[in-house]
Parts: C-alpha cells; sequence; structure tokens
C-alpha cells in the first residue's frame, strides 16, 4: 500500500506529472477576481472566503482526470485490479495521493492568496481550518467521479458536471465555516457538518468507486 | 405468476400495450380537467391574487420530479441485484421525464416566486434545491450516453443514482442551513401535497396532481418499450454482423 | 370565458404556456423517438429473416 502510495506521489511529482498545476490555477483565479468585480478593498473583504474556498474547489476538479486516466491508458489500473490489494483500498490511496498533491498545497496556498484579496485577519485561521477539513473530501468525491468516468474519452467536461453537484455540501459548509470565521460569528456548525462530511466520505465513497471501477474495466 | 414476470422484455411490451391506451386517456383527462379547473374556475388568493394558479402547475410538476428520481432509484437498485434489463432500461427512460418536470417546476416555482420577491429568480431553498436535482438529472442522462456498453452503462449510471440520491438529500439539509430563515414567511409559497390548502383549491390540485403522476405512467412504459426495441435492434445487428 | 387575472397576467399565463409546451414538446419527441424505434427494428427483423 505505501508503495503505491509512493509510487503515485512519485510520478505526480516529477516532470510532467502535474503538481503545482492545481496551485498555478488556484493563483490566477484568485487575480482574475478582481479583475471581473473591481478592486473595492470592502468587496473584496467580504467575498474572500467564499471566492478561495470555490477556487480551491475547481483546482481540485481540475487535476481529477489525470486521478485514473493515465493508469487506465497504460494497462496499470488492469494490474491493480488483480492486484491482491483490495480494490478499495487502492483507490483510497489514489485519493490520498491526490489529496497531497493537490489538496494540501491548495491548504497551505490559501493565507496567502487571502492576502491578496483583503481577508479579515479572523478569517485565516478558520479559512486554513475549513479547507483542510474540506479538501479530503473533495478529493474522495473526485476519485469516485474519476473511476465513472475512466473510459470514456474527453471525459474530462462529463467528470465535472457528475462530480460538481456531489460537492455541493462541501461547499456549503467549508465555504459558510470560512465566512464565519472572517465576520467573527461562531463557526462551530459548519466545521462540525463538515468534518461529519469529510468522515463519512472518507469511509464509505471508496466502496463505491472500487464497485464502479470494477464495471467500467470489466 | 408474481411482478417478476415483467422482467421479462416480451411480456412486458405486451403488459405495456395492453395498459397504455387506459394510461393515456386518463392521465391526459386528469390533467385537462385539473388545470382547466383550477385555472378557470378558482378564485384568487388574498395575498397572492391570481398568481396562486400556478400551484395546478408547479404542485404537481415538483412531485413527479422528486418521484421520477425516487423511482430511478428503485429501478436501479433492482437492476444492480437482479439483473433485469427492463429495469434498468425504465430508470434510463424515466430521467428526460424527471427533467421536464423539474424544468416545469423551477420556471413556474421562479415566476409563482416574482411578484413576491421582484426578482426572476431567488436562492430560495426550495428552488435551489430543485436546481441542483437538475444537474444530477443532467449528469445521469449524460453518462447514460457517454458510455458505448449498455450493460456498463447501466451498471454505472444505476451507482450514480444511488450516490446521487444520497448527495441530493444531504444537499437539501445543507441548502437549507445556507439559506436559513431568510425568505421564512415569503419563500415560493408551495404547499406540501395539498394539507394546508383550502378545499377549494385542494381538488383540482389532487387531479392535477394524479394526472401528472398518471403522465409521467405513461411515458415511462411507452418510453421503455422504446429502449427495448432499440436494444434489440442493436442485439440484431450485432449478431448478423458476427455471422451468427 | 378567460379570468380576469388581474396584474399577474403576464406572469400566470406564461407560467401555463411554458408548462405546457414542455409537456406538449415531452410528449411528442417521446412518440418520434419510439416510432423510430418500431421503425430500426422491424428493419433488424427484416434482414435477420432475409439473410438468415
Amino acid at each position: 500500500m505505501i508503495a503505491l502510495l509512493i509510487r503515485d506521489l512519485r510520478l505526480a511529482l516529477r516532470a510532467g506529472g502535474g503538481f503545482g498545476l492545481g496551485l498555478a490555477f488556484f493563483l490566477i483565479v484568485t487575480v482574475l477576481v478582481p479583475f471581473s468585480v473591481g478592486p473595492q478593498q470592502a468587496l473584496l473583504g467580504s467575498i474572500a472566503a467564499g471566492v478561495l474556498w470555490l477556487g480551491a474547489l475547481l483546482a481540485c476538479l481540475l487535476s481529477l482526470d489525470r486521478l485514473l486516466a493515465l493508469d487506465y491508458e497504460d494497462g496499470t489500473l488492469d494490474l491493480l485490479l488483480t492486484a491482491p490489494l483490495p480494490l478499495e483500498a487502492v483507490v483510497s490511496i489514489k485519493a490520498l495521493a491526490h489529496w497531497l498533491t493537490t489538496g494540501l498545497p491548495l491548504v497551505l496556498a490559501a493565507p496567502v492568496l487571502g492576502v491578496l484579496l483583503n481577508l479579515p485577519g479572523g478569517g485565516f485561521f478558520w479559512l486554513v481550518v475549513s479547507l483542510a477539513l474540506g479538501t479530503p473530501a473533495l478529493s474522495v468525491i473526485g476519485t469516485f467521479g474519476a473511476a465513472l468516468t475512466v473510459g470514456i474519452k474527453r471525459g474530462g467536461l462529463l467528470l465535472s458536471l457528475l462530480v460538481l453537484p456531489l460537492y455541493v455540501p462541501t461547499l456549503i459548509f467549508g465555504a459558510e465555516a470560512a465566512r464565519r470565521g472572517a465576520a467573527g460569528l461562531d463557526p462551530q456548525t459548519p466545521v462540525l457538518m463538515l468534518a461529519g462530511i469529510t468522515f463519512a466520505t472518507i469511509a464509505l465513497m471508496p466502496f463505491a468507486s472500487a464497485a464502479v471501477l470494477r464495471m467500467g474495466l470489466r | 405468476m408474481s411482478i417478476w414476470q415483467y422482467a421479462n422484455p416480451v411480456k412486458f411490451l405486451a403488459l405495456s400495450a395492453r395498459v397504455q391506451p387506459v394510461l393515456w386517456v386518463v392521465s391526459i383527462a386528469f390533467v385537462v380537467v385539473g388545470l382547466s379547473w383550477g385555472f378557470f374556475a378558482t378564485p384568487d388568493d388574498f395575498r397572492q391574487g391570481s398568481t396562486v394558479k400556478i400551484i395546478y402547475l408547479h404542485v404537481p410538476a415538483a412531485l413527479m420530479a422528486i418521484n421520477a428520481w425516487f423511482m430511478m432509484l428503485v429501478t436501479s437498485l433492482i437492476w444492480l441485484i437482479r439483473r433485469h434489463h427492463v429495469s434498468a432500461l425504465a430508470a434510463k427512460a424515466a430521467a428526460p421525464i424527471g427533467v421536464v418536470m423539474t424544468v416545469i417546476a423551477l420556471l413556474t416555482g421562479a415566476i409563482w416566486g416574482q411578484p413576491m420577491w421582484g426578482t426572476w429568480w431567488a436562492w430560495d431553498p426550495r428552488l435551489t434545491s430543485f436546481l441542483i436535482l437538475f444537474l444530477f438529472y443532467l449528469g445521469y442522462i449524460a453518462l447514460w450516453e457517454a458510455i458505448e456498453d449498455p450493460d456498463t452503462a447501466a451498471d454505472l449510471t444505476s451507482v450514480l443514482c444511488l450516490v446521487g440520491s444520497v448527495f441530493a438529500i444531504l444537499s437539501r439539509y445543507a441548502v437549507q442551513f445556507w439559506n436559513q430563515g431568510l425568505h421564512q414567511g415569503t419563500s415560493v409559497p408551495v404547499a406540501t401535497g395539498g394539507r394546508t390548502v383550502a378545499d377549494v383549491f385542494f381538488y383540482p390540485l389532487l387531479i392535477s396532481m394524479i394526472g401528472f403522476g398518471l403522465l409521467f405512467v405513461a411515458l415511462v412504459f411507452y418510453r421503455t418499450g422504446t429502449e427495448i426495441r432499440l436494444r434489440r435492434a442493436s442485439a440484431l445487428r450485432a449478431r448478423s454482423e458476427r455471422g451468427v | 370565458m378567460m379570468p380576469d387575472l388581474g396584474k399577474y397576467a403576464v406572469e400566470v399565463l406564461s407560467a401555463y404556456a411554458a408548462s405546457l409546451a414542455l409537456l406538449v414538446g415531452l410528449v411528442v419527441l417521446t412518440l418520434r423517438r419510439g416510432r423510430a424505434a418500431r421503425a430500426d427494428l422491424e428493419a433488424a427483423e427484416a434482414d435477420v429473416k432475409r439473410n438468415g
């Protein structure tokens, strides 16, 4: 299992592996926001938490189609199906690798980008906490979407259509937690809901993802 | 002989042929009577004026939008467990009907709320939930279209329906949390099934709801028949190509 | 015959027009696809008969 994780991490980190693209996208989207809504500090500050959450979510989404597609193309996925490791563990490892190479960097970059958008002082902590809690859920749910579209040519757009509605609850509670933190209100409820979603999806989605992979590769 | 005999496509088509004429006539009759009664012969509401007449479209459509997805959920489970192709095709057949019902619910809901909110759209919890449901429907239909092998498509869309159902329910609560209390009194005045609606509105509403429901059943029978025929035709062609 | 819809005439009428248009459209498209499927099946069955 560790070997698989290390392999996926290495593949993502080497040149051409796509590492950093999610981060770059996050940065670019953040930079584009003031161009679209205007540079007034007050306005930016009031939407910063939500916009950063949305940017992080979209950056996660974009790196999903490489999650399984490359292994599918070179036959690794077929090998993994017959490997002694349970498929549920395989997809969990893949989701973990995705989070380590995409979600986690976004969490770390968010405070820096928060400065760009005039995020209120109290918001930084809760932005990082909510993203740290929520991005694993995004990775796990995204893995399910990637499994559904694994054999489909140019399935990237379809992947987005399938995954984005699934992302809504995570986004609602994550962004609400970050917003309340930025406004100085108590974010306890959305944080707890977010944690609930993350733990439930980490525990349950791998079964759905593995089932779907088996069906799609038969 | 149980209901499972209709898992046999031939038996299903026979049942469908027997049942459809009655279904179509009765459903259209109920829809016409319900809508006409509601449109022409009911009074205006004290607060909402004539817009209350939209209820005869909105509530039945919204109800069917949800029921269609629920039916898809059940038939998807039957496919996954018992592998009856008719069941998988019924789910596929129901989805476009559900989409249309959802769109009607959205359009009528937005129009109905306009006098109340002063805009053509508001992020009212109920409307927002239906918008999300619309996206789930689109994804489901798109996945059917994207996968070549029909059995694999049936499998994947069934799991999507299952997982989607869980997230749809979760979204419902998330959306209520997200927009709680803002439009409590002035949210789209959707009565839950008619119990809180006065009698004079209730009967045409009930007739309309029955009509929409029967129309859904008629359409599902017809469309499932279409899917069965399409599947059989392509199976025949595949066999003759192989020289069997 | 037409009830007095008052100031909400546009809203109510457009709601009814749009909904009925969608329902009729759905039924029409359903019937067209159904007819095409029947024709397709008959053609395929005829092919099989001809070529054994």
